[in-house]
């Protein structure tokens, strides 16, 4: 017999569904269980809360996970994988600690995985002559004044293979990349090391990245989607032999076909052929999907280039502020009566002496998002203004939160649906995506035991 | 069929939903769009018909960038990158749909000319 194990992701990003890390643990059989918190706006988000408390600076939610279910856990023997580690790994074992300490737990190992947080290092990359050049615009990080909120780098899997075969139960990483949790155990556990492998595996980990993605969620036939509430998130089955197959618990709703899995390997694809991790380089132009009875789709045919010298940088920085305003209109004539607000807005606000950077004016219900391609919807019956600005001036773009509540009372009639107070402004996190060579990047694994 | 023979035989207009479907996200400041055909032969209606330039003019008010075109016949798939389409990019839009999840479904309503016996059934 073939060793098989089966990896769950219950976790797509910072505020997916609380309930189904559980409903992974208990639903049917389960080896590993990864979770992933990260998107480039957490890590500001993350390094915000550490700078007002050294001890914050992680994703909160997977300590109130882990106090959930450990003594299950434990005696399961699942073993889980989180990025859950943000810009404070240090912090989220802490706490993860007094969990366990809390349950009376023995014999617990916890690993972190950490070395990707650059933020502190940035002056000495600097003087060793890195640019850090923006990938989209070729500008050098160092070469304008720029107020840095964080600096991560996309780790390569290793760090979590090593805290895994240094028998850690629980492994918390900072920033690694999203398919690397999933190729963590695959490689830890097969010890597998050649490129079509590595690419397999990181293949699998891309698949589950999105949580219920895979299973039915944001699928295009989503009336074919049998009992959505209860959708189960996407398992690896994996095998020594190189074997992949993607399915979900059994008695978990949704559903898992080529169509809903071809639909996930296409989400947030760039170049097919070069989709570059740290680990490897895969090639999505090789992959073979086909149905292996019901809810099972069979990944086969993978393929696998050299990994590249350089690690991918992510740097968040503050590039101003914006805030957004909504205001409701009802019918006859929403859509006209709509348009007079706008104008009558940008009216007030010019009188004030405020020109923003940028504005957005959006009637959504006529046609919003998809402008240009369906016609516009003159006649709907109601209609959501969303007005929103962008600017350097933080009180400018207060004052633009100011001129809303008027257009109720002196503005068109039928007005409403505004509350909440005035809309403030608030920080913009612009993104940074640079290259660094690897060699200036060294991973740290450190593993506990309670 | 191929594209060659066409003028010899009546030619429909069908919906890419009848023969795709889709998936879009973010890229940057831009997004891309996987379009994905149920058959062998949707996939090859929708590889000699849309092309980048039918693209760019279908996302017209959408998409301010150009647009790349990668085709992965393995799944029988298209993959469209719309560069600047977000209104800044994921955390610094001020736009409704910063990430781009809408713009998947929106190239479903795109047309392709078939011959007439095409069945769209998946």
């Amino acid at each position: 017999m073939v060793r098989t194990i089966r990896i769950g992701n219950a976790q797509g990003f910072w505020g997916d569904s609380v309930d189904e890390p559980v409903r992974m643990l208990r639903m049917g059989p389960i080896d590993y269980i990864t979770m992933d918190y990260l998107a480039e706006v957490t890590m500001s988000i993350m390094q915000r809360q550490k700078l007002k408390n050294p001890d914050r600076g992680y994703a909160h939610d997977f300590v109130q996970f882990i106090d959930r279910v450990l003594p299950e856990l434990m005696e399961k023997g699942v073993k889980v994988i989180a990025n859950a580690g943000g810009v404070n790994p240090e912090g989220c074992r802490k706490a993860i600690l007094e969990v366990a300490r809390k349950h009376g737990v023995k014999g617990l190992k916890i690993g972190i995985v950490s070395g990707d947080d650059i933020m502190s290092r940035l002056d000495e990359i600097n003087d060793k002559g890195e640019k850090l050049a923006n990938m989209d615009t070729g500008e050098g990080l160092f070469e304008q004044e720029r107020q840095i909120l964080s600096a991560n780098v996309y780790m390569p899997t290793n760090g979590i293979v090593e805290a895994l075969d240094r028998g850690a139960q629980i492994v918390i990483t900072g920033r690694g990349t999203d398919p690397g949790l999933v190729l963590g155990p695959i490689m830890h556990e097969f010890g597998w090391s050649d490129n079509n492998k590595l690419a397999l595996g990181t293949v699998a980990g891309h698949i589950l990245e999105c949580g219920g993605q895979a299973c039915g969620g944001n699928f295009t036939r989503w009336r074919e989607v049998p009992d959505m509430t209860n959708i189960g998130y996407p398992i690896a089955e994996v095998s020594e032999d190189g074997g992949l197959v993607i399915t979900k618990h059994d008695g978990s709703g949704g559903m898992v076909t080529v169509d809903t899995v071809s639909e996930q390997l296409l989400y947030e694809m760039g170049d097919p052929k070069n989709y570059i991790t740290p680990d490897v380089v895969v090639d999505f132009s090789t992959i073979q999907l086909s149905q292996d009875g019901k809810d099972r789709v069979r990944v086969s045919g993978v393929e696998g280039k050299d990994e590249t010298p350089f690690y991918k940088v992510s740097i968040s920085y503050l590039n101003g502020y914006k805030a957004v305003a909504f205001l409701t209109i009802g019918g006859p004539d929403a859509y006209d009566k709509a348009v007079k607000c706008a104008e009558v807005l940008w009216g007030r606000l010019e009188r004030a002496g405020c020109i923003y950077a940028e504005t957005v004016t959006e009637f959504l219900g006529s046609g919003v998002v998809h402008e240009g391609i369906v016609p516009k919807a003159v006649d709907a019956p109601e209609v959501v203004l969303r007005v929103g600005v962008k600017d350097p001036d933080r009180n400018k773009v207060n004052r633009f939160g100011m001129e809303i509540a008027p257009l109720v009372t002196a503005g068109p009639p039928g007005c409403t649906g505004f509350s909440g107070g005035r809309p403030k402004a608030s920080e913009i996190v612009a993104y940074w995506p640079a290259l660094i060579k690897k060699e200036l990047i060294d991973v740290h694994v450190d593993v506990v035991e309670v | 069929m191929s594209m060659s023979m066409w003028w010899r035989c009546k030619v429909k207009k069908v919906k890419l939903s009848e023969i795709a479907h889709a998936r879009s996200g973010d890229k940057g400041d831009g997004s891309n769009v996987g379009l994905i055909a149920y058959t062998d032969a949707g996939y090859e209606l929708i590889r000699e018909q849309v092309t980048v330039a039918r693209v760019k003019t279908h996302y017209h008010k959408i998409c301010l960038g150009d647009v790349d075109r990668y085709e992965i016949p393995n799944l029988k798939a298209l993959n469209f990158i719309l560069h600047d389409s977000l209104g800044g990019g994921g955390t610094e839009s001020v736009k409704t749909d910063a990430q781009g999840k809408t713009h998947g479904m929106g190239i479903l309503s795109m047309e392709v000319e078939a011959p007439d016996e095409f069945q769209t059934s998946y």
